[in-house]
C-alpha cells in the first residue's frame, strides 16, 4: 500500500492545511547552495497553511537565530547539505538559547547520514528530513511536534 | 496471504513533457533536418567519426580535506585508467572565503578539496604532469583566481602554458540561479569572465575558459528542456559579453564548452544533447554570422547521477548511472563523469569510486555501443523526439527573451522562482506516485534502506591542518610581493577596459591567497545581493 499517494492527494486538494496559524522560518546556514530542498519545503510549508520565511543563502547562525527571535517564529528549519550539519546545528541552536528562545521547534533536512540522527536529536532537533521523505510526511511531523 | 505490490502504470509522456509515440514511422521524420556526422547542422555529433576517433574523456569528480589527501586519490584514479582529473573544491574556496574566515570553518574541507592558495594546489598536482593530463574545475564565483594558480603551478612545473588542457566552469549565471557560489553582482562577474576567456584564447589556446553549465538548475528542478533552454541563454549572454569586449565570435566560440546532467528517462536525453547541439550551432549561425563549421560546434561533457540517484537500496543506482551514461553516449558526450552509487548521501568511498569509473569501461570497451557515431540517428522515435525538443527548447528561450533576457530574470529571481516551483512539482509526482522511482515511492523495502557496509568520513582532523597550511604560507611568503601584487590588482580593477587575469596570476605567483584576491575586489565590486522569492 502506497500510503504516500493518498496523503499528498489531500494536501493538494487544499483539504488539509495543518499548519494553518504557524510561523516558520527555513534558513540556510553556512556556505552550502543547494537551497532545492529548502525552497521545496518552504512552498509545501505554506500550501499546509503556514506563514512561511526563508532567509536566502549563507546565513551565519547568528543571524538565523536574530531573524527568527524578531519574527516570534514557532520553528526554524535548517537546510544543509554540505556535510557540516553537526556543527552548523549546534551554533543555531546555542544561538537560539542566547536568544532565550530555546522553546522554538528546530528541524533539519538535507544529506543527514543515518549515524548522525542521534547526535542532531541530543542537540535539540525535533525533526529530521531527506530527500526520500514525502513531503506529507514532512507537514505532518511538523504539525504534530508544533501542536 | 500477501498481495502484489502496487504496480505503476506507463505513459506517453516523457519525463521532459514530450509526447512519445507507441509507434513511431516515417511520417514523423523530416530527414532534411538530419544530416550527417561532422556536419552542419550537427545533429548526428560534431566528428564525422564519432568514439572511433577519439573516446570521451572518463573524468570522474573528486577532492575532499587537504589537498594532500586528494593527490593521492587522483594518483590512485589515474592508475585505475581515468583519463581527466576534475577538481571538486570545498565552499570556503568557491565562495572566495579563506579557511580561518568565521563564515568558512565549519566547511574547510567538507565538500571537495581546500585550495587557499598556491602551495596547495602545487601539492594537489604533485607527481601530476599538467602538460600530460587535462583537469577540469567546477569553480565559478572565484574560477579566474582558480584558473590564476593553475597556470602558475604548470610555470612551477616547467610546462609551457600553451600545452595545457582542461577546463574552468566559469559561469556565474546559473550560481545565481541555482548551485548559489556567487560572490559578486553579475556586471562586474560578466567582466571577469570575459577577462578569463579573452586571456586563455590568447595564453592556453587549448584550455576551455568556460563550460555553460545547465547541470545544476536541472538538479534544481528544471526539466530536461529547460536546462538546454536556460543553458543555451546564458550562453548566448556570454557571447553577447564577449562581443562588447571586442572579442571575435570565431576565435572564442571554438572554446565555448557545456556540462548537463543527464537523468533517467533516456530517450529525453539522447533527444536533448542532439537538439541543443543543432539549435546552438543554429544560433551562432543566425545571430552571428558565425561560418566556421568548429566555432559552431557544441562540446559538451555530462554528469550521470545526481539527484536521480537515491538513499534507499543505494546499489540500484549503478544500474541508473549506466542507463544514464548510455544516453550520453548516444547523445555525442565528450566527457563523461559517472556519480557513484552512494552519492546521494556520502563522498564515495575508493570501492564505489571505482565502480562508477569501471562502469564507463565497461560501456566503451565492452559493450560496443561507441563503435557507430550516433548509432540512433535515423531512428524514427529518436528523430521525432529530437524535433520536438528542439522546439520545446526555442519556447522557453523565447519566454526568457519575452521577460527580459537572462540578466533581468535573474537579478529580479524570476527564473529562480520558476525553478523552485518545478523542483515542488517534481517531488510532489513523486510522492503521488505518477513519477516512479524504484525503491523509494514503488517496490520499497523499509527494511533494506542502507546497504552500504563501507562510509567514507573526512579526515577530522582535515580542517586544522589546511588552517595551520594556510597561517605557515602567509607568515613565510615574501610579504612585500604579496602586498605589491594585491596593490596592483586593486589599481587595474578600478578600470573596466583592464583585463585582470596577468594581475591575478601575479598574485598566484606571490602565494596571495583567493580570499585576498576576492576581498580586494569586492572592497570594489561589492557582493551579490540575493533575490529572495517564494
Amino acid at each position: 500500500m502506497n500510503t504516500s499517494t493518498d496523503s499528498t492527494a489531500n494536501v493538494a486538494d487544499g483539504a488539509a492545511t495543518p499548519l494553518r496559524g504557524k510561523r516558520i522560518l527555513i534558513g540556510k546556514p553556512g556556505l552550502d547552495g543547494h537551497d532545492v530542498g529548502a525552497k521545496v519545503v518552504a512552498l509545501a510549508l505554506r500550501n499546509a497553511g503556514a506563514e512561511v520565511i526563508y532567509t536566502g543563502l549563507r546565513k551565519s547562525p547568528q543571524q538565523i537565530a536574530r531573524v527568527a527571535v524578531d519574527e516570534g517564529v514557532d520553528a526554524v528549519g535548517l537546510s544543509i547539505l554540505s556535510g557540516s550539519h553537526k556543527e552548523l546545528v549546534a551554533e543555531v541552536a546555542a544561538c537560539l538559547a542566547a536568544e532565550d528562545a530555546a522553546d522554538i521547534t528546530l528541524f533539519v533536512g538535507g544529506t543527514i547520514p543515518a549515524e548522525d540522527r542521534a547526535h542532531l536529536e541530543g542537540l535539540g532537533v525535533k525533526g529530521i528530513f531527506t530527500a526520500d521523505q514525502p513531503l506529507p510526511e514532512v507537514v505532518a511531523s511538523l504539525a504534530a511536534s508544533l501542536g | 496471504m500477501s498481495s502484489p505490490a502496487p504496480r505503476p502504470r506507463l505513459t506517453q509522456t516523457s519525463a521532459a513533457g514530450l509526447d512519445v509515440p507507441v509507434r513511431a514511422g516515417p511520417d514523423l521524420v523530416d530527414p532534411n533536418h538530419i544530416g550527417e556526422p561532422g556536419q552542419v547542422p550537427f545533429t548526428r555529433g560534431i566528428f564525422p567519426d564519432g568514439y572511433s576517433g577519439r573516446l570521451w574523456t572518463i573524468r570522474q569528480y573528486s577532492g575532499f580535506g587537504t589537498a594532500e589527501d586528494t593527490n593521492q586519490r587522483y594518483r590512485f584514479l589515474l592508475d585505475q585508467g581515468q583519463t581527466g582529473l576534475s577538481v571538486a573544491l570545498d565552499l570556503p574556496t568557491q565562495c572566495g572565503y579563506d579557511p580561518v574566515d568565521p563564515m568558512a570553518r565549519s566547511e574547510v574541507g567538507k565538500v571537495g578539496v581546500s585550495l587557499s592558495n598556491l602551495s596547495e594546489m602545487e601539492i594537489l598536482f604533485d607527481g601530476i604532469d599538467l602538460g600530460a593530463i587535462s583537469t577540469s574545475f567546477t569553480i565559478n564565483g572565484s574560477a579566474a583566481m582558480i584558473y590564476a594558480m593553475y597556470l602558475a603551478t604548470a610555470d612551477k612545473q616547467g610546462v609551457p602554458r600553451e600545452k595545457l588542457t582542461g577546463t574552468i566552469q566559469n559561469d556565474i549565471l546559473k550560481e545565481y540561479v541555482a548551485r548559489g557560489t556567487w560572490i559578486f553582482p553579475v556586471r562586474p562577474s560578466m567582466r571577469l569572465i570575459a577577462d578569463s576567456i579573452l586571456y586563455s584564447n590568447e595564453v592556453t589556446p587549448r584550455f576551455n575558459p568556460i563550460s555553460i553549465a545547465g547541470a545544476h538548475v536541472r538538479d534544481a528542478g528544471a526539466t530536461a528542456v529547460e536546462e538546454m533552454a536556460y543553458t543555451l541563454a546564458n550562453g548566448l549572454a556570454y557571447v553577447d559579453e564577449l562581443i562588447r569586449r571586442g572579442g571575435d565570435a570565431t576565435r572564442f566560440a571554438r572554446r565555448l564548452s557545456f556540462f548537463f546532467y543527464v537523468h533517467q528517462d533516456f530517450f529525453d536525453e539522447v533527444a536533448k544533447f542532439r537538439a541543443g547541439r543543432r539549435l546552438w550551432a543554429k544560433l551562432l549561425r543566425e545571430r552571428y554570422g558565425v561560418t566556421d563549421e568548429k566555432a559552431q560546434m557544441f562540446r559538451f561533457g555530462v554528469v550521470c547521477g545526481g539527484s536521480s540517484l537515491i538513499a534507499p537500496q543505494p546499489m540500484n543506482n549503478i544500474v541508473r548511472v549506466t542507463i544514464e551514461t548510455m544516453a550520453a553516449v548516444f547523445g555525442g558526450a565528450q566527457s563523461i563523469f559517472t556519480c557513484a552509487f552512494d552519492e546521494a548521501f556520502q563522498i564515495p568511498t575508493e570501492t564505489s569510486a571505482e565502480i562508477a569509473l569501471r562502469t564507463q569501461q565497461i560501456l566503451a570497451y565492452e559493450s560496443g555501443i561507441a563503435r557507430s557515431v550516433d548509432a540512433l540517428g535515423g531512428s524514427y522515435v529518436v528523430e521525432h523526439l529530437t524535433d520536438q525538443m528542439e522546439t520545446a527548447i526555442e519556447k522557453v528561450m523565447q519566454e526568457i527573451d519575452d521577460y527580459g533576457g537572462v540578466e533581468k530574470a535573474i537579478e529580479d529571481g524570476w527564473l529562480q522562482l520558476r525553478i523552485a516551483e518545478r523542483a515542488l512539482e517534481r517531488k510532489q509526482k513523486i510522492d503521488r506516485g505518477e513519477t516512479v522511482v524504484v525503491g523509494q515511492n514503488f517496490f520499497r523495502r523499509d527494511d533494506a534502506k542502507n546497504e552500504v557496509a563501507e562510509t567514507f568520513h573526512v579526515d577530522p582532523e582535515a580542517a586544522r591542518k589546511v588552517m595551520e597550511k594556510y597561517e605557515r604560507i602567509r607568515d613565510t611568503r615574501d610579504a612585500a610581493a604579496a602586498e605589491k601584487t594585491l596593490a596592483d590588482l586593486g589599481r587595474a580593477a578600478d578600470d573596466d577596459a583592464v583585463n585582470l587575469m596577468p594581475y591575478l596570476v601575479d598574485c598566484a605567483h606571490a602565494y596571495v591567497t583567493v580570499g585576498e584576491m576576492v576581498d580586494t575586489l569586492k572592497a570594489r565590486w561589492g557582493e551579490f545581493q540575493e533575490p529572495v522569492r517564494l
